[in-house]
Formats: C-alpha cells, sequence, structure tokens
C-alpha cells in the first residue's frame, strides 16, 4: 500500500491540469463559476474538445477509441476535471449506451453508434423508468412488438434526464410476456427520437427547471437491429449498466471541490459581516462531512482496485451511490445554511451573462443554495433509490 | 394546566379550518403565489371580515385581544392550507410593532388600516451584514432640524414589495451590534429615497431588498422610545418565531399524512410500499417528530401566554426542533415520494419548500442551540 504518486502518474496529473487550464473554453468556465446554466451546445462543445483530446472514452477499451487509462490515471482525471469546475460528462452515451453496445451489441452496432457517442455527435437519453415502474423496474410495461424486420413499440417512459435534448434513446422494453422469470422478457433497443410516434413532454421538478420528461410511444417503428445483444437479455445488460451508473454518482471529487469552496468562502466576510468561519458550530459540520468524504473517497478507491484486477463492481458499488448522494445532499444543506436569509429569494433568472450587476440580488450563487438543495433531492431517489441500494447490499452482502 | 381550548378558540379553528376546506386549494394557492403581487387581495379581505388580522390586537385598539395560543391555532391551519398571504408580515411581525409601542395617532394611522385590510405592512428586520442577529443594525437614523435621515439598507423583507408601511429599525447611537441605540421608524414607502427590489422566494411567498437613501421623516413617524428600540424588535421576532413554527408543524403533520396515504396506494413490487419495514419505521419517525414538535409548540405557545420566565427558552426549543426535525419530515416527505416527490405538480414539494424556508428565518437551529447551550 502506498498513497504517492509515481513520476509518471505526476506528469500525467501535469498534462491534465495544463489541459484544463490552458484549453478548457473561458466562457463555460465562467459560466460553470458563476452558476450559470450550460446550455446543450456548451457541454457537446465540452465533450467534443474532450474528444479532440482522446479522453472522451474515460473507462472505454482502446480498440473502441477509449482511454485504456489505469485507475490512478483515471482517478487523476477526474479529480482534475473537478478541481476546474468543469462539467461533468454527460452519462447517457458515454457512460450507459455506450459500454452496452461494445459489451454486448453486434458489429454493426458498433460500426453504426460508438463513433458518434465517442464524439458527442449525438445525443442519448435512457428510458428504463415508467410511471408503474420506478424500483420495481422488471414489472415495466412498454411493449415491443414483432412485426416482420421491425419492433413496434406501445407505453411510456417518464423520468427521462434531457430528453429533450436527444437525438436517441436507449429503452428496456418488454418483448415477451410468455417467460418463467419476467426479468427474461425484457430486451435492450435503441430508438432513433425523430421516429414517428414519439412525443416528448417536459416534467417541471420541485426548484422550477425543465430537466426531466415523460416520452410516449404510440406505434413507433424500429429496425430489428436496434435490438443490442440477445432478445430478452436486456435485464442482464442493463444491470450491469446500472452497477456502472452507480460507482459513476459517488461523485467524491465534486464533493472536494465544493467542500474547498465551502471554506473558502465562509473564511470570507459576506457584505460586511462576520465571515461564517467564526462559527465553529458550522465549520464542525463542515469537517464531519470532510470525514466522511475521505471515507468515501477510500471506499471507491478500493472497489475501483477491485475492478481493475478484473472483478466486476458487483453489489458494493450501491454503496458508493448511496453514501455519495448523501454526502453531496450534506454539502447542499450546507451550502444552503450559510446563504440564511439569501437562500430565499427566487431568482434564476438572474443567472445570465448580461444580467445587470446592480440589479443582482445575494452575493455569488446564494440564491442558487435552496434551489440545489431541493433539486438534489433527486440523487437519493434516482439511479436506484438509496433504499433499494440497501436493501441490495442487504441481500447480496450480507445474505440476509 | 389546561390542553382544552375555550369556545372562541373553538370556533376560531373551525372557521380556519371550513375556509382552507372549501375555499383555498393547491391550485388557487398557487395561482396567488404566481400572481404579480404574490397573494389574493381577495382573500386578504376575507380574512379580515372573519376577524382573523385583528386577532392579536386589544379590543379597544380595533382587535380582538387574542393571545399566542390564537396564534398558534390559526398559524397552524395555515401551515395544513400553505396559506401565502402575508398574515406573518402584516398581522405578527409589522402589528406586533404598532400594538405594541405606537401612539394613538399612529394607532390610527396605520394599526386601523392595517386590521381593517387596507395597508400592507412589513417589518425590516434583517441587514445584509447581520445574518439572524437582530442588533445588528448599521442603518443609521440622524437628527436634521425636527425631522430624521435614514440611510442604509434591509434584506429579504416579508412583504416588502407589497408594503404601504415599512416599520424600519435605525440606529440612533451606539456601535453597530449594540441592542442599546436602535429607534423603530414608519417609513411609508412612497417616501424620497426609499428603493425597493421585490422578488419571489423559493417557498412561493414574496420578499425585497430595500434600501434608504436619506429618507426624511419627521418625529411622528418614530415608533417608541428613542434608542429603546431592540427590546420591542426583540418580542416581536419571539413572537414571530412562535408563529412560523405552528405553521411548521401544521406542514409537518400534512406531509406526514400525505406520505402515509401515498405509500398505502403506491404499488411497486406487487404490493403497497407502505407495507416495506424500511418504510414504516421511517414513517413512524415522522409521526413521532410531529408530536414531539406539537409538544413543544404547545409548551411554547402556554408559556408565552403566561408570560413565564421560560419564555425566551420555550421559543429556542421549539425554533430548534422545527429546525431539525422540521427539516427530517420535509426530506423523508420527498423521498418516500420517489420521484413524485420532486415535482412541481405535487404539492408535496410545495410543502417542503415552505418548511425549509421556515428553518432559515428568524434563526436556524444552530444559532437556537447555542441560546439554549448558553442557558
Ligand atoms: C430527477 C430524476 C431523474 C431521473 N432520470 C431518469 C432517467 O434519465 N431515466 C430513467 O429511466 N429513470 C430516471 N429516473 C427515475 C428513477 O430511477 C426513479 O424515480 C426511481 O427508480 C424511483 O422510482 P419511483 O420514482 O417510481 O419511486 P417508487 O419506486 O414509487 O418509490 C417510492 C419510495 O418507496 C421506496 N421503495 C420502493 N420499493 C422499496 C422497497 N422494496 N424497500 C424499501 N423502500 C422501497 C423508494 O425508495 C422510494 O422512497 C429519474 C428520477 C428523477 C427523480
Amino acid at each position: 500500500m502506498d498513497v504517492t504518486l509515481t513520476a509518471d502518474d505526476i506528469a500525467f496529473r501535469d498534462e491534465v491540469r495544463a489541459f484544463f487550464r490552458d484549453e478548457f473554453p473561458d466562457d463555460i468556465r465562467e459560466k460553470q463559476d458563476r452558476g450559470i446554466p450550460l446550455e446543450r451546445e456548451d457541454m457537446v462543445r465540452f465533450q467534443q474538445l474532450l474528444h479532440t483530446k482522446g479522453w472522451a472514452g474515460v473507462n472505454w477499451p482502446v480498440e473502441y477509441g477509449g482511454t485504456g487509462w489505469n485507475i490512478v490515471q483515471k482517478y487523476i482525471f477526474s479529480s482534475e476535471m473537478a478541481m476546474a469546475n468543469a462539467p461533468d460528462i454527460v452519462p447517457f452515451g458515454l457512460g450507459m449506451v455506450g459500454p452496452v453496445i461494445y459489451t454486448f451489441g453486434n458489429e454493426e452496432q458498433k460500426q453504426r453508434f460508438l463513433p458518434d457517442i465517442l464524439a458527442s455527435n449525438v445525443w442519448w437519453c435512457q428510458g428504463y423508468s415508467e410511471p408503474g415502474s420506478g424500483s420495481d423496474l422488471a414489472s415495466l410495461k412498454t411493449k415491443a412488438d414483432r412485426d416482420g424486420d421491425e419492433w413496434v413499440i406501445n407505453g411510456t417512459k417518464t423520468w427521462t434526464t434531457l430528453g429533450q435534448y436527444a437525438d436517441w434513446i436507449f429503452c428496456l422494453v418488454r418483448t415477451s410476456s410468455d417467460v418463467a422469470r419476467r426479468q427474461e422478457g425484457i430486451s435492450f433497443i435503441l430508438v432513433d427520437m425523430q421516429s414517428p410516434g414519439v412525443t416528448v413532454n417536459p416534467i417541471i421538478t420541485i426548484e422550477g427547471g425543465h430537466e426531466v420528461n415523460e416520452i410516449h410511444f404510440e406505434n413507433v417503428r424500429v429496425p430489428a437491429n436496434n435490438l443490442v445483444g440477445e432478445e430478452g437479455k436486456g435485464w442482464t445488460y442493463g444491470k450491469v449498466l446500472l452497477e456502472h451508473e452507480r460507482t459513476g454518482t459517488a461523485g467524491v471529487h465534486r464533493s472536494a471541490f465544493r467542500l474547498n469552496k465551502l471554506r473558502e468562502q465562509a473564511a470570507k466576510s459576506v457584505r460586511g459581516g462576520e465571515p461564517l468561519a467564526n462559527d465553529r458550530n458550522f465549520m464542525r459540520k463542515v469537517a464531519a462531512v470532510e470525514v466522511e468524504l475521505k471515507a468515501l473517497e477510500f471506499t471507491e478507491l478500493r472497489t475501483l482496485a477491485a475492478v481493475s484486477s478484473g472483478k466486476a463492481p458487483g453489489a458494493e458499488s450501491s454503496i458508493l451511490k448511496f453514501k455519495g448522494t448523501e454526502i453531496q445532499q450534506a454539502i447542499d444543506t450546507l451550502f444552503m445554511e450559510a446563504a440564511g436569509y439569501y437562500a430565499l429569494p427566487f431568482v434564476p433568472h438572474q443567472f445570465r451573462f448580461d444580467y445587470p450587476e446592480d440589479e443582482f440580488i445575494g452575493e455569488g450563487s446564494e440564491t442558487t443554495t435552496a434551489l440545489k438543495y431541493f433539486n438534489f433531492r433527486k440523487a437519493s431517489i434516482y439511479g436506484g433509490s438509496n433504499e433499494i441500494q440497501r436493501n441490495i447490499v442487504a441481500k447480496h452482502v450480507l445474505g440476509l | 394546566m389546561d390542553f382544552s381550548l375555550n369556545d372562541i378558540q373553538s370556533m376560531l379553528l373551525d372557521s380556519v379550518q371550513k375556509f382552507i376546506n372549501n375555499d383555498y386549494d393547491f391550485d388557487k394557492r398557487q395561482s396567488y403565489s404566481d400572481s404579480e403581487q404574490g397573494f389574493s387581495s381577495e382573500v386578504w379581505t376575507t380574512f379580515a371580515e372573519l376577524g382573523w388580522t385583528a386577532i392579536p390586537f386589544d379590543e379597544e385598539d380595533g382587535g380582538i385581544g387574542g393571545g399566542p395560543v390564537d396564534l398558534m391555532i390559526v398559524m397552524e391551519q395555515f401551515g395544513r392550507g400553505m396559506i401565502v398571504e402575508p398574515y406573518l408580515a402584516n398581522i405578527v411581525l409589522a402589528g406586533g410593532v404598532l400594538r405594541r409601542v405606537a401612539t394613538t395617532e399612529q394607532k390610527s394611522r396605520w394599526l386601523e388600516p392595517l386590521i381593517g385590510g387596507e395597508l400592507q405592512a412589513a417589518l425590516a428586520f434583517v441587514e445584509p451584514q447581520g445574518r439572524y442577529d437582530i442588533a445588528n443594525v448599521a442603518t443609521s437614523a440622524s437628527k436634521e432640524g425636527d425631522d430624521w435621515v435614514i440611510n442604509g439598507s434591509k434584506s429579504v423583507v416579508f412583504n416588502g414589495g407589497n408594503a404601504g408601511l415599512l416599520i424600519v429599525p435605525a440606529r440612533t447611537s451606539g456601535e453597530q451590534s449594540n441592542t442599546d441605540g436602535i429607534t423603530l421608524f414608519a417609513v411609508e414607502t412612497g417616501a424620497d429615497g426609499v428603493n425597493i427590489q421585490s422578488y419571489k422566494t423559493v417557498d412561493g411567498h414574496q420578499a425585497a431588498d430595500i434600501s434608504f437613501d436619506g429618507v426624511k421623516l419627521p418625529d411622528t413617524n418614530r415608533l417608541g422610545n428613542v434608542d429603546g428600540g431592540f427590546a420591542v424588535l426583540d418580542a416581536v421576532i419571539d413572537d414571530a418565531t412562535l408563529a412560523v413554527c405552528a405553521e411548521a408543524v401544521g406542514i409537518m403533520r400534512i406531509l406526514t399524512e400525505k406520505t402515509v396515504e401515498y405509500s398505502k396506494n403506491r404499488v411497486q413490487f406487487g404490493v403497497p410500499i407502505g407495507s416495506f419495514q424500511a418504510l414504516q419505521h421511517r414513517m413512524v419517525d415522522m409521526f413521532t417528530a410531529c408530536e414531539q414538535t406539537y409538544s413543544l409548540l404547545v409548551w411554547a405557545s402556554m408559556t408565552a401566554s403566561a408570560g413565564g420566565d421560560d419564555a425566551k427558552r420555550a421559543v429556542s426549543s421549539i425554533k430548534y426542533q422545527v429546525g431539525t426535525a422540521g427539516r427530517k419530515v420535509g426530506e423523508e416527505a420527498v423521498q418516500l415520494h420517489g420521484g413524485m416527490g420532486v415535482t412541481w405538480e405535487l404539492d408535496v414539494a410545495h410543502y417542503f419548500k415552505r418548511l425549509t424556508a421556515i428553518g432559515q428565518i428568524l434563526g436556524n437551529a444552530d444559532l437556537h442551540l447555542d441560546r439554549l447551550a448558553a442557558g
């Protein structure tokens, strides 16, 4: 065991750091720093920049254009990216459907879809959940019926994150109800959002934003070759992907960045008042979250090390998901507490470049803290709720 | 000791419940909240007609002489109904100052129309640098001939954008955080030099940042003694703290009820999610939090009525409890509703936001626990 980085690792870190310092676009950086929401185009531009550097497929194998990095390199990259306050990579293409296609897809599918995923030319969204099937995903009802060379899809998917931007959606659908276990009738299928019969309706979330959607499929015709892997194996593929999704949601580096920010901010006087850092109650809470986070960072590293030595992420990835999101939510809570009364003004419209400075309410992003706290209650619900994660650990790790 | 409501209190409870059940549903609340001023003038007039705007005021001032228990009854129901009308700002905060220190003439000028529902008012007790310290007053009032001149700024003034009357604590002597040396002034918002920037708040209410740039006032706009405003302000803030805690209890209870109900109807894995013990225990904890919080509320309201030595301790206890148990209940209600809990469409999300806002105002849990620890 050794926590020091090798000379190669340090050289790599410096390279990544220099990249974010010199090549990360200033306008996106400014948006991130000022809390101005990113647009679709910003996210795509950032990911395409990573792609030109060969850094988009962080976890992808080299043969499909991935980085081939070892776990230390991935760790360094993720840390540097967070410390530069760069946006997260939108997970649906690069983190989810890409790996399913290169692992389970046929040659034609690989050639057709992977290059555009890697280059962020196509925006993907995830169609798993349905109004009646959330935690109990295997009860999903969206149907795909075979008609000659096509599948005909009918049903409703919901909570589809950033579906309003999407060119394609990957779905779990029921291709057979004539099976012993209901999981066996589920397949993994790719659908062009432009297909006739697809409609997207916004769902507005608690803080007033539009990031999720309900998507209806009415007799949507999809070529037979859009079904990935074997018919009826979609559940297994989806689960593999969910486990990867869970390791991704720990967000330890982003959390570390935000805790640093919180400390920096607390050390300063706001509007001529006493710095919050003088309040021991508050700083003890910050320190307590830092301890939890350090523990999680090493839990994640241990999990990744196991994965790199050939083990699947397994049920332990559930721990990363629920601890990671609980820490993120604790940090959101502290930011909100730090803002005091200035957590209250509901003024999201002032977060844009041309907003007149003398009309700006609050300092920095104070007025976004409650909104972020509200919005991020989602984190313990999505990606398999934290209750479901605990059930998984109880069953598959503890054997209960 | 008597936990029962008297006849008048029972009637009050009954009338508020009736109003909320019959005339104030979630859709109406949202449309009032979305309107320009953020509440319904018609509803406010109804409150005045029903006598609710008169509750804490003396009979000789046109009030009905109610006390903390009466306010508790009303505010708990307002919590359940998620009322956005500015009762706290007008009646508890601004009205609380006026009833304590206004002269007969000042009362007829401001308190009468306030009770009548014709005047909107606000108490500007937060300063940009002050966080939760109400004695931290940098806004100054200086004498110029017979007049006062006010300079400074106030933050997140509830109902500030609608108010015709602002009550403004200003420093007339002493250092920035001294309790001595604060004087209260009545500032009409039409006055020269009053600059109001109003906005909605995350809980669907309305507030404003307000600056005073050489605002000139005659001495007849001074409320109470020169330099003696803190004691008044402090008492009013305690009243207001109790009032929002009662509102919070109403919210906590309805969130718990709604969550239990939802868990009986939402089916996953072929059974209602309420059948999972992992969730049952959490709902039991929510329920228990409501009971415990209500107990503190009753204690604090009765203590405030009796004017006991414990009154301040009681206020800090209930506010601490609301800050901690209230947050827990709000977060759990959202969590147990799954994705639905984080949608704008569902009332649960809006109850949770108001409950959270209550936790952020009038001193958060840390502040009140500190006060209790100091003894
Ligand atoms: C903001 C947001 C973005 C999302 N993005 C996507 C997306 O892009 N694509 C997609 O497919 N889905 C997405 N989801 C959906 C998400 O995966 C589901 O919301 C989640 O699986 C929970 O399902 P549900 O909302 O139906 O809640 P329910 O399953 O109805 O659960 C309600 C409550 O019951 C609990 N519960 C359920 N079963 C059990 C049990 N057995 N034991 C103990 N507790 C239990 C849950 O934990 C929860 O607290 C998103 C959700 C949100 C909120």
